[in-house]
């Protein structure tokens, strides 16, 4: 959308080193104590992305004890605690705050036309939470690790393991307490500081999955906290709300606990869907086909998310009948993923299609995407779920929603927008170059997991039957190539933040508040409050402008 | 925010009702009703929740946007306990082989 700004800005006389957010001030203090938006939005990249090597450090070392049939790298022992830190840290410190504590954080303000996030501190104290968290949970991890799986089932994880579950159940539980603050943060701003004449239904689709994600954030991670809790009170002090022997219900642990696990995954993948949103429209130089459509599907999906928790436990004594219920819940969710899936394959009809890096991704997302969800409805299915369950069919699934879903949404929004992050463009060549490589990598990786596990290769076990090994090659090569796409982008993404060509404030001529603001914008981002008279995506305008020139 | 000021009398008020519902809690436990001893009891909390929400977290005196975000809390709760509750009261009705 264009934005009128009151009064019409005149163009200021060129300085040579303009003031912005990033020079505006320096030194450990500026960073530690600032209540910039944008400031802490980048304080939450360095972090995640130390948190995402670290737990790709671990798949490399599930990865390579999967070459060969035997478990010869490592024990049992230290395999269980090694997918348990990969999962850990790639769900809880990775996956659920990258997109919107990083770009949410930078861009809603921009996005909406405020100034700032509506608590600035709370948003700096989001932060400390989380590092906190990810601290303790690191320390678990050097104390000798936690074998249980990151969903930490009972009762093992309350009686009979012997790792180090209580560290990092706290960790866990006071890393929540960021993620509801941030959502709260996100659900206020959205409400109250929209710029004038922003409606709702004039929101970028960024802004709306940044809103159904954070009533997931605010109103389902209390959950898991309690039940953490209550992992802890069993496990310290014999309460019995899990163990049989003590009076508890084991699968009531994992009633708890995928009531915020599963919509978590949307609290992953609705975030990129609303980057796939913004990015798809302006690299299709077209206004997004259904926009109320895909603002719904977004609340829908949140909410649906929210109704279909039982599909993880078909096969643990949950009852057949619930499971009835929750098999054809867990169809209905396909449907607003759907809508949203043709209506950018729509957007892109009859568009002027250019392919830069970030469209790229989103034609990986889409793909990648639609093979996890439509692997999904093979698994929410009661029958073929019996065979499925805890194979690496289902390992594949799941992946490909947080990996080839999200970090790909991830991925393709951070190369969209570091130009008004940093103020720099990225090398055009490598950047296609890495996303190729990703898709390949990702797709190796992942798809012989699929056929493996149909074959019937459970998870979890460092060693297996000779005939899964070719499987297992393929995945393990794939790997090693998915690894190489994640650090292209890292090493030519820092290299262009200080030698990168200077970038416009608009490089992609796209449509949006924050495109109106210099890059890297300002520390309060709009001189004057930018009043918006156009509803989003107003691409069509332009085309017809330049026709009927 | 709301500029009513609560008189000290409510809080009392609310501090006796919330004392008088734990000791109907305590009561109910001692009588034997078979399943709905849980019923009750859970019943007992939901009206002191209550209690809670609306005078001594002021609901009742906050803008619509304000409970309707207390609502969208509740509402989640219900959902959570109705799709547990069909999972614990259906698990037996297989009789001995539960679930699968």
């Amino acid at each position: 959308m264009n934005a009128a700004l009151a009064p019409p800005p005149s163009a200021p006389p060129p300085a040579e080193t303009p003031t912005h957010y990033l020079n505006a001030n320096y030194g450990f203090r500026s960073w530690m104590f600032t209540l910039d938006h944008k400031r802490i939005a980048l304080l939450y990249l360095a972090s995640i992305t130390l948190f995402f090597f670290i737990g790709g450090f671990y798949a490399v070392m599930l990865r390579l004890e999967l070459v060969t049939p035997a478990g010869d790298l490592m024990s049992a022992e230290n395999y269980n605690k090694s997918f348990t830190m990969h999962g850990v840290m790639m769900v809880f410190f990775f996956l659920i705050p990258s997109i919107p504590a990083v770009l949410g954080n930078f861009l809603i303000p921009l996005m909406i036309g405020a100034r700032d996030l509506a608590f600035p501190r709370l948003n700096l104290l989001s932060w400390y939470i989380y590092m906190a968290g990810g601290m303790l949970t690191l320390y678990a991890m050097v104390a000798g690790g936690v074998d249980t799986g990151w969903t930490m089932y009972t009762p093992y994880s309350t009686t009979y393991s012997n790792s180090h579950v209580m560290v990092m159940a706290v960790g866990i539980f006071i890393n929540g307490f960021s993620s509801i603050l941030t959502g709260l943060n996100f659900i206020v701003t959205i409400h109250k500081m929209r710029a004038p004449g922003l409606t709702w239904f004039r929101l970028p689709l960024f802004v709306w999955a940044h809103y159904a994600t954070s009533v997931i954030q605010v109103l389902g991670t209390p959950v898991i906290a309690i039940t953490i809790l209550l992992v802890a009170l069993e496990r310290g002090f014999g309460f019995g709300f899990f163990d049989p022997k003590l009076g508890g219900d084991p699968i009531l642990f994992q009633h708890l606990f995928w009531f915020y696990s599963h919509p978590a995954v949307y609290i992953m993948i609705l975030p990129s869907m609303g980057v796939v949103s913004e990015l798809v429209t302006c690299f299709s130089r077209k206004k997004v086909f259904g926009y109320k459509f895909i603002a719904m599907s977004s609340v829908a999906i949140a909410v649906f998310g929210f109704l279909v928790w039982g599909h993880h436990m078909f096969v643990s004594g949950q009852s057949i009948y619930a499971g009835m219920i929750f098999s054809f819940l867990s169809f209905l969710v396909g449907i607003p993923s759907a809508i949203k899936v043709f209506n950018w394959t729509a957007t892109m009809y009859k568009g002027s299609i250019s392919y830069h890096t970030p469209m790229l991704y989103v034609f990986g997302f889409i793909g990648l995407f639609t093979i996890g969800g439509l692997t999904g409805l093979i698994v929410a299915n009661l029958g073929l779920d019996v065979h499925l369950h805890d194979t690496y069919f289902i390992v594949a699934h799941f992946h490909y929603i947080m990996v080839g879903g999200a970090v790909m949404g991830y991925l393709g929004g951070i190369h969209f927008w570091w130009p008004k992050i940093t103020g720099r463009l990225y090398p055009e060549g490598w950047a296609r170059f890495s996303a190729l490589v990703l898709f390949v990598g990702f797709n190796l990786t992942f798809f012989p997991q699929f056929l493996v596990g149909y074959l019937g290769m459970p998870r979890r076990y460092h060693a297996y039957p000779e005939e899964f090994q070719v499987f297992n090659v393929m995945s393990s090569a794939g790997a090693s190539i998915l690894g190489l796409g994640y650090l292209i982008p890292m090493i030519y993404l820092t290299w262009s933040w200080r030698y990168g060509k200077l970038a416009p404030p608009n490089p992609w001529g796209a449509k949006g508040l924050e495109w109106t603001t210099p890059s890297p914008p300002t520390t309060f981002n709009f001189e004057e409050t930018p009043v918006v008279t156009e509803e989003a995506y107003a691409y069509a305008q332009e085309q017809e402008t330049e026709e009927s020139h | 925010m709301s500029s009513h000021v609560t008189p000290k009398k409510t809080y009392f008020a609310v501090f006796g009702t919330l004392m008088a519902l734990t000791a109907l809690t305590v009561a109910a436990a001692t009588v034997d009703l078979g399943g709905l001893n849980t019923v009750v009891a859970l019943a007992i909390a939901g009206c002191k929740a209550g209690v809670v929400i609306w005078f001594f977290m002021e609901v009742r005196h906050a803008r619509p946007m304000t409970r309707l975000t207390v609502a969208a809390g509740i509402l989640w709760l219900v959902i959570m306990l109705i799709l547990l509750s069909s999972d614990y009261i259906s698990r037996g009705w297989l009789g001995r082989s539960q679930g699968w």
